[in-house]
């Protein structure tokens, strides 16, 4: 949504731009959005620790390198946001594209690891285990899923010539904030929920 | 922007500018915007403009308003009598359930909201909230989840006229409005208990909690980003300041809300176990959610209504507001402190004695900046030139009312004493006060102060004492006695009781009360409805008021203010008509460029309508109803469509030339 109406009146008190600041918002609001979800899901765990072992299906190999290349695109991320404040199209698409590739293959990772976890008889109503982390990893991927469409759009919107330094780096830049505050998210997801489970301590 | 070339002018002898307006320009889509100036409704309907919203959230809560009181005094019917067989307690159940939310979530929050829309981006001095068309889609998705959560009492009385029958492929569509109380308690929201009315009431809940945080988010950013030159932080009026304490709570309660909600939609449509108790669901997690959203929600209510009396009582005592810095940060206390008391409605629960201890000091330290804030507006008025007009003597009603309100707040933080009052009328008791007492008067103030800005006619005669004395009087009958009816054990929430508990007679009087309220908001209605037929021209400052918003015409041009002005100090209207010559107002030049005006848009419009098959899609579905799932995804397509061509068009804009006279 780019809403820029009144970004020219330039009032003396503009201290952070607007779009930024809203996503500043909504990153805000959604830390509580992933907060109450993955407390839900710690305090079920909690609660029933015998019900389920995740050991049973979790793959830490497979979810290890799906984050490590998560991890990566958000460098990539920030070559794409530096490449557009520079003004060098082609590096922006070319960094756009890679952070769009590495979404893609965590997404996929992800759509294979539920997959197998439903063949391995985990489903949404098996129990308290099925229904939280389904809930919480789902809504983690559509957070992917929409930032991958949204760079999509960035990609193509950067041939029809409308973009400069100035707008479009902080369209970017907006762009930006959201992907590396989703990764943010995915490595506490993986910590709080994959790898507490191999510490045997902790069980 | 140069800030040497200034003028200085005298704002109440501002006539309306002459305006040269250019049409807006084509879209990037390559159709035309919509012009306003074709038909009223589509003018309506595609508006950016803060102030119209701000009239359209108004207009749909005072009728919500209306809905939920008439529920309301149903309910109070039923209870006049012992054994009384008036509705059914199914009926019951549903009245109470679509009263609580249709007041919180349909009536008060919107009227807050028509205040914040018409009054923050004039008492800042901008030309309109930071992204007008956002704003648009907020008003329009509230609209939407408004209908989906009315929806089964339409389908409940198309069934009463023979018009619906449940059965075939709608077969499964029993209980079709909600009716397990306004907090939703699982397990009372599991399938096995309740029907499509649940379904509604969740999928309704959902589109008014996105509304309220597009809404909310779009303060934020207005309220630091677009403030006038010189508009500091602290020279905000105190209303600007509690619509920001109230947007940031709306920011951070409204997500645990959200994924409660999806969480049982999922336990409904798709199987989960997050509080079904067979599969291991917890229902006092739902307890938790609700509540940590829930206890920030009152604030979130009742702070504007500060915000309001904050603005109100200094006008009428024609003094500065004692403490300003006090009252803000005690404001913003309160706001932090509301996220930290949520078990306070849990007590009964078992939380153990370290959690109840806490939360019960809690709860009773929250009753200090609320405290500090009634003492402040008491010595606003302490030796000042009090002058008893209508927003005055409402405002004064509201100190008195919120604060009974409060008192019984305090008992209630008394986990042992709660024990007593848990679930009982005590309860029913304490939050109207501070609802009605509290909110209900302060709005009824701000409506008093503010039409005569808003639509720019002075409302005359003196039908709002009448409106005073009812509707004070009625809420104290109504709601006084219900004290005692809890102190005597009259559990809340059941459709009737027997005879012989010494109940009868409270509740009788109660139900009196219920209408001689009801007589007053009726009179509030019909004082509007004169205003806005005779009321006479009111001028831009009729009440020799303190803050900017006064400085403009009344009505407000589409651009609020001609130019844009620079703020030398807080109570700035009032600096500039009676202070020294170094604090008047001055205004930016804009060397002839006019203001940058947007353009008005479809798409939000379209957005947001999206949000009505969803809702209603999901709902249905869930019943068993067939091809629902396929009308819930074509809402998501309206929905995506129209934020793809809203971002495609772009901000458009276009410029207006007012010409001011320099006085
Ligand atoms: C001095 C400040 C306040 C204190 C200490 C306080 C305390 C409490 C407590 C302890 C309860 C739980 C009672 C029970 O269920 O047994 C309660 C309920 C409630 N309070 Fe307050 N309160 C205060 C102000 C407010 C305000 C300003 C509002 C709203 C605008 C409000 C609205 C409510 C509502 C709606 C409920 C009942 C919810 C329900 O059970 O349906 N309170 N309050
Ligand atoms: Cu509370």
């Amino acid at each position: 949504m780019s809403d820029t109406e009144h970004q020219e009146d330039g009032h003396g008190s503009l201290v952070i731009n607007n779009k930024k600041l809203l996503m500043w918002l909504f990153l805000g609001s959604d830390c509580m959005f992933f907060g109450t979800l993955i407390s839900t899901h710690l305090i079920y765990r909690k609660l029933y620790p015998e019900s389920y072992d995740p050991l049973l299906v979790f793959d830490l190999e497979l979810t290890s390198g799906s984050t490590f290349i998560l991890l990566m695109s958000s460098v990539l991320m920030a070559l794409a946001v530096s490449a557009m404040h520079k003004g060098e199209l082609k590096s922006f698409r070319l960094t756009t594209i890679g952070v769009i590739f590495c979404g893609l293959i965590f997404l996929a990772c992800q759509v294979y690891e539920f997959a197998h976890f439903t063949n391995e008889g985990l489903t949404l109503s098996t129990n308290t285990f099925g229904s939280t982390f389904y809930m919480m990893t789902g809504t983690h991927g559509v957070h992917v899923a929409i930032g991958v469409f949204w760079l999509i759009c960035l990609y193509f919107y950067s041939y029809t010539g409308k973009m400069d330094a100035h707008e479009s780096a902080v369209d970017v830049e907006v762009a930006g904030l959201y992907w590396h505050f989703v990764d943010i998210v995915w490595i506490i997801i993986f910590t709080a929920v994959y790898l507490i489970e191999y510490i045997p301590g902790l069980r | 922007m140069s800030q040497t070339e200034t003028e200085i002018h005298a704002p109440s002898t501002t006539q309306a500018p002459k305006t040269h307006e250019l049409k807006p320009e084509p879209s990037q889509l390559g159709f035309m915007r919509p012009d306003h100036s074709k038909s009223v409704i589509m003018d309506w309907l595609t508006t950016v403009d803060h102030k119209k919203i701000g009239i359209m959230y108004g207009a749909i809560a005072l009728f919500f308003l209306l809905v939920g009181g008439f529920e309301a005094l149903i309910i109070r019917t039923q209870l006049a009598f012992p054994e009384n067989d008036l509705i059914s307690a199914q009926r019951y159940n549903q009245l109470f359930t679509m009263h609580g939310t249709t007041m919180i979530f349909l009536a008060i929050m919107p009227l807050n909201a028509a205040f914040f829309n018409f009054l923050v981006p004039l008492q800042i001095g901008a030309r309109d909230v930071a992204f007008p068309r956002i704003n648009s889609f907020s008003l329009w998705a509230f609209v939407a989840g408004a209908i989906v959560i009315n929806f089964g009492w339409v389908l409940q009385a198309l069934q009463v006229m023979g018009l619906f029958e449940a059965s075939g492929p709608t077969a499964g569509m029993t209980d079709l409005a909600p009716a397990m109380g306004w907090f939703g308690y699982a397990p009372l929201t599991g399938t096995n208990f309740t029907g499509a009315g649940t379904d509604f009431w969740i999928m309704g809940l959902q589109i008014l909690g996105i509304a309220s945080l597009s809404a909310a988010m779009n303060f934020v950013v207005t309220i630091v980003n677009m403030r006038a030159p010189g508009m500091k932080m602290m020279r905000m009026p105190v209303f600007t300041w509690m619509t920001l304490v109230v947007s940031l709570l709306i920011v951070f309660a409204f997500p645990a809300i959200t994924i409660a909600l999806g969480q049982l939609m999922f336990d409904r449509c798709f199987g989960t176990n997050f509080f079904v108790v067979a599969g291991g669901g917890q229902p006092i997690l739902w307890q938790h959610l609700f509540w940590i959203f829930g206890h920030p929600e009152v604030y979130i209510l009742v702070l504007p209504a500060m915000g309001i009396i904050s603005e109100i009582l200094p006008v009428f005592s024609k003094k500065p507001l004692f403490g300003y810095s006090i009252v803000v940060f005690s404001g913003a206390v309160i706001g932090f402190l509301g996220f930290a008391v949520w078990s306070h409605h849990m007590f009964t629960t078992g939380l153990g004695k370290v959690a109840t201890a806490a939360f019960s000091l809690l709860t009773m330290a929250i009753a200090v900046p609320t405290g500090v804030k009634i003492f402040n507006w008491i010595g606003t008025l302490w030796g000042g030139r009090v002058r008893f007009s209508a927003p005055m003597i409402f405002s004064l009603g509201f100190v008195w009312m919120f604060m009974m309100g409060g008192f019984s707040g305090i008992m209630h933080s008394s986990a042992p004493a709660d024990a007593q009052q848990q679930d009982s009328y005590f309860v029913i008791a304490h939050f109207h006060y501070v609802a009605i007492g509290g909110i209900f008067l302060a709005v009824v103030a701000g409506i008093y102060f503010w039409l005569p800005k808003m639509i720019g006619k002075m409302w005359k005669g003196n039908l709002s004492t009448w409106v005073a004395i009812f509707s004070t009087v009625g809420l104290n009958v109504t709601f006084f006695p219900m004290h005692f009816l809890g102190l005597l054990g009259m559990p809340r929430r059941t459709h009737t009781y027997l005879e012989g508990f010494g109940w009868e007679t409270y509740n009788l009087v109660c139900t009196i009360g219920a209408y001689i309220l009801a007589f007053g908001i009726l009179l509030l209605v019909v004082d509007i409805i004169r205003c806005f037929r005779n009321g006479e021209p009111a001028g831009n400052d009729p009440w020799d008021a303190r803050t900017l918003e006064w400085a403009t015409t009344s009505p407000p041009q589409v651009y609020n203010f001609a130019k844009t002005p620079i703020i030398p100090a807080r109570d700035a209207l009032w600096e500039d008509k009676y202070g020294p010559e170094n604090r008047k107002i001055t205004h930016e030049d804009d060397h002839g460029h006019g203001i940058h005006m947007p353009s008005q848009s479809w798409m939000p419009f379209i957005a947001a309508l999206g949000f009505i098959p969803v809702g209603l899609g999901m709902s249905l579905m869930q019943a068993g109803v067939p091809y629902m799932g396929y009308v819930a995804i074509f809402g998501l397509l309206v929905l995506g469509l129209g934020i793809a061509l809203w971002a495609i068009e772009g901000p458009g804009g276009y410029h207006m030339h007012p010409e001011v006279d320099a006085a």
